[in-house]
């Protein structure tokens, strides 16, 4: 919450006053925050924080180092654990550098089952988001249903490729396998029931007193920090740059889809505060509802993934693509040197750049204030880490 | 603007620090020597028809082979909707770069994560400490060469297992 | 029909031991400690689909007051040290299940130079369950073995030392 009002003043190191140090605290890497191992050492005077000092690390799983070692199409399980809330887009992201690097196209029918698995994955993530959000500032309904949905949404992707959260559905060149009989139907179903439960989220939280109270105007980041510091994603529009991957650097079918893209306007507070992070996410959840509905009724028939040989060779050299990951802008790179073994492989998140801005954005905010702004950012330690 | 036309600005501006522009590849490139790096970044971030505001990604690379570490930039303008990749080199025993956090902020982090995982110096760099390994990690782990330790702080890396 | 004023009197005998046991195993709080994907699973076994607290477990934010340590997620060699920092930190007794292929034997992560093979390299563990994943009904199997193990322990019984003859 902001400190407006709330200015004691208390004379400190005087001669009649009280004297006061500051403290140094350790939060983390184990905490009940949900977002997995993150480590902060905060300096605090009082309450207020003078610095929140990151220190990341405790997941890293070299999976970089890894894919030279397995090979291009042994690392698309590797993928997965990249960021484990939206697996399918990281999918995307290294078959669209393996095929970029090969000059492989993709079936159209390939495409629309790529954008609809992502697509799900996108409302999965964000219902996990905005779930975990609430349950760190303090509100433990909205999240069981945030996980109830989840719940159903993993229902119909176990459908699809046979597993719940690390899918492994995509191939270099396509996916897997076609979409189930009735996936379709099924999915239909899913969406009529579900556009009616996000405005009960809006009903729950979203214009709650005592939640706008925690996230109104705290941590508002402004349009040029964002660019300066490599925002993405959700967290870039809510600073009011209304920017999105699938819109502007279009890749697969996105420019056969029509979506809006929501940008934070500071409509509870200032533009850019944690509010406006949160918004946007509930928001793209109605967006991404719309690309669903249209990619069922436009999609062809035909084969679902190009041939690409086992023995995958692409030839030397380097390419970087980017896909609209539900964390942001997911940059995949990638340098080939004619063998089966990937040379480097780089992944650039969203979480990244976000973990980096905290210690700028917490100076001067309460310790409390500290869990909203990283649930806020959205910020999922494998990113960080990888 | 495509990479050809900024190929050409840059080499009007900098006569000497600009090298090749490689068209051919899949992305195309722009050498940079290691001295007049952060004078080119903040040329294109600052130039109003160029305005690359946004460093999308730095990726260090060890070319064992070539004996050189590549930094590649991977820049991006929001106003204009361009993007182009520069490419330095530093040599494999010394590896000493510039910083360009004073031109973008992002690069922080970034060049933590390459001088942890590769071992290059960023000069003038206002942190440069571990980021991802722990802060009394042996070695440099991305490098071509770079061998486990066997054990670390009592826990053994050796395992039995079918993968290896 | 309604058990007031229809019972005759009665008394149930059991062990000691087993009543402590029952006890015990019907409260298992266990610690968040979800360091990766299984932290989802963890998440989504707490939902409303398989809810999990129907056997008395409850989620703990810290090692002091909880039993029962979930090890979720790939173990790094960073976060090894800690981890033996915070079961040191549980009281007594305390138990560790190890929940999924990382936390087992290093899972698919063997191949990284930073991960720790298996949280058994630095706790003891009771109850390994496997899957990657595994599902909220691998890891309610899991938990529900781990109470089958609390009924079998015994804390009141006297032990004889090892090399002891038994007491007469």
């Amino acid at each position: 919450m902001s400190l407006a009002g709330f200015e004691i003043e208390v004379e400190r190191t005087g001669a009649t006053g009280l004297e006061t140090e500051e403290m140094t605290l350790n939060m983390g890497p184990q905490h009940p925050s949900t977002h997995g191992v993150l480590r902060f050492v905060v300096k605090a005077d009082g309450e207020v924080m003078r610095e929140a000092i990151p220190d990341v690390g405790y997941l890293h799983r070299s999976i970089e180092k890894i894919s030279e070692k397995v090979g291009y199409h042994g690392f698309m399980p590797y993928t997965d654990r990249v960021d484990y809330v939206a697996a399918m887009f990281c999918n995307q992201g290294w078959g669209m550098v393996c095929e970029k690097l090969a000059g492989i196209e993709v079936p159209k029918r390939g495409e629309y089952c790529r954008v609809i698995a992502s697509e799900f994955n996108r409302i999965a993530s964000h219902l996990l988001s905005v779930g975990t959000m609430v349950l760190d500032i303090g509100a433990a309904t909205p999240f069981f249903h945030a996980i109830r949905e989840r719940e159903k949404i993993n229902d119909l992707l176990e459908e699809l490729c046979g597993a719940r959260l690390t899918y492994n559905y995509m191939r270099i060149g396509g996916v897997a396998w076609d979409l189930p009989p009735g996936f379709a139907e099924k999915s239909i179903a899913f969406l009529d029931a579900f556009e009616p439960l996000i405005d009960e989220y809006n009903d729950l939280i979203t214009y709650n007193t005592i939640y706008l109270g925690r996230v109104a105007d705290v941590a508002a980041i402004s349009r040029a920090d964002a660019i300066n510091y490599n925002l993405v994603g959700p967290n870039l529009r809510a600073s009011g740059v209304k920017y999105d991957v699938r819109r502007d650097e279009p890749y697969s079918i996105y420019p056969e889809l029509e979506f809006d893209v929501p940008v934070g306007s500071g409509e509870e507070g200032t533009v850019g505060d944690c509010f406006d992070r949160y918004v946007v996410r509930i928001r793209e959840m109605v967006e991404s509802c719309k690309i669903l509905r249209q990619c069922f009724k436009q999609m062809p028939a035909g084969p679902v993934i190009a041939k690409v040989p086992r023995k995958f060779k692409p030839p030397a050299g380097d390419a970087y693509v980017r896909v609209e990951s539900a964390r942001g802008d997911m940059g995949w790179y990638a340098v080939s040197d004619g063998s089966e073994f990937p040379y480097r492989c780089k992944v650039r998140t969203g979480s990244f750049a976000a973990m980096a801005i905290i210690d700028k954005v917490s100076r001067g905010l309460m310790i409390a204030d500290l869990v909203a702004v990283i649930a806020s950012l959205d910020i999922v330690a494998p990113e960080v880490d990888r | 603007m495509d990479a050809a036309a900024i190929h050409q600005r840059l080499k009007a501006r900098f006569e000497a620090g600009v090298g090749d522009c490689d068209l051919q590849a899949k992305d195309p490139f722009i050498r940079v020597d290691p001295a007049a790096i952060v004078d080119v970044c903040r040329f294109l971030r600052d130039e109003s028809d160029l305005q690359f505001d946004s460093l999308s990604n730095e990726t260090g690379v060890d070319y064992k082979a070539k004996g050189v570490i590549e930094v590649v930039y991977h820049l991006y303008s929001y106003p204009h909707r361009h993007a182009i990749v520069l490419k330095v080199d530093a040599p494999r025993d010394t590896p000493v770069v510039p910083t360009v956090e004073t031109v973008w902020k992002a690069a922080n982090w970034l060049e933590r994560e390459i001088y942890d995982l590769l071992g290059v110096t960023f000069e003038g760099h206002s942190d440069l400490r571990r980021l991802l390994m722990p802060e009394d990690w042996i070695g440099h782990p991305l490098r071509k060469d770079f061998v486990e330790p066997e054990e670390y702080h009592g826990i053994s890396t050796r395992r039995e297992s079918l993968l290896r | 029909m309604s058990l007031i004023n229809s019972m005759p009197e009665m008394v149930i005998t059991t062990k000691a031991d087993a009543f402590l046991n029952w006890t015990r195993k019907s409260s298992v709080w266990w610690m968040l400690f979800g360091l990766a994907c299984c932290a989802i699973e963890m998440m989504q076994t707490q939902g409303p689909r398989s809810d999990v607290d129907r056997f008395g477990t409850a989620p703990r934010a810290a090692p002091r007051q909880s039993d029962l340590m979930i090890v979720a997620g790939t173990l790094t060699l960073k976060m090894a040290l800690r981890t033996k920092l915070l079961y040191e930190q549980m009281p007594e007794p305390r138990y560790v299940v190890s929940m999924g292929s990382c936390a087992n034997c290093g899972g698919l992560f063997q191949l990284a130079y930073s991960v720790c093979d298996g949280v058994d390299k630095v706790i003891p563990v009771d109850v390994y369950i496997p899957g990657c994943p595994p599902r909220p009904e691998a890891l309610t199997e899991g938990i529900l073995k781990l109470q089958e193990k609390m009924m079998k322990e015994k804390w009141l019984v006297r032990k004889e030392a090892a090399g002891e003859p038994a007491a007469a």
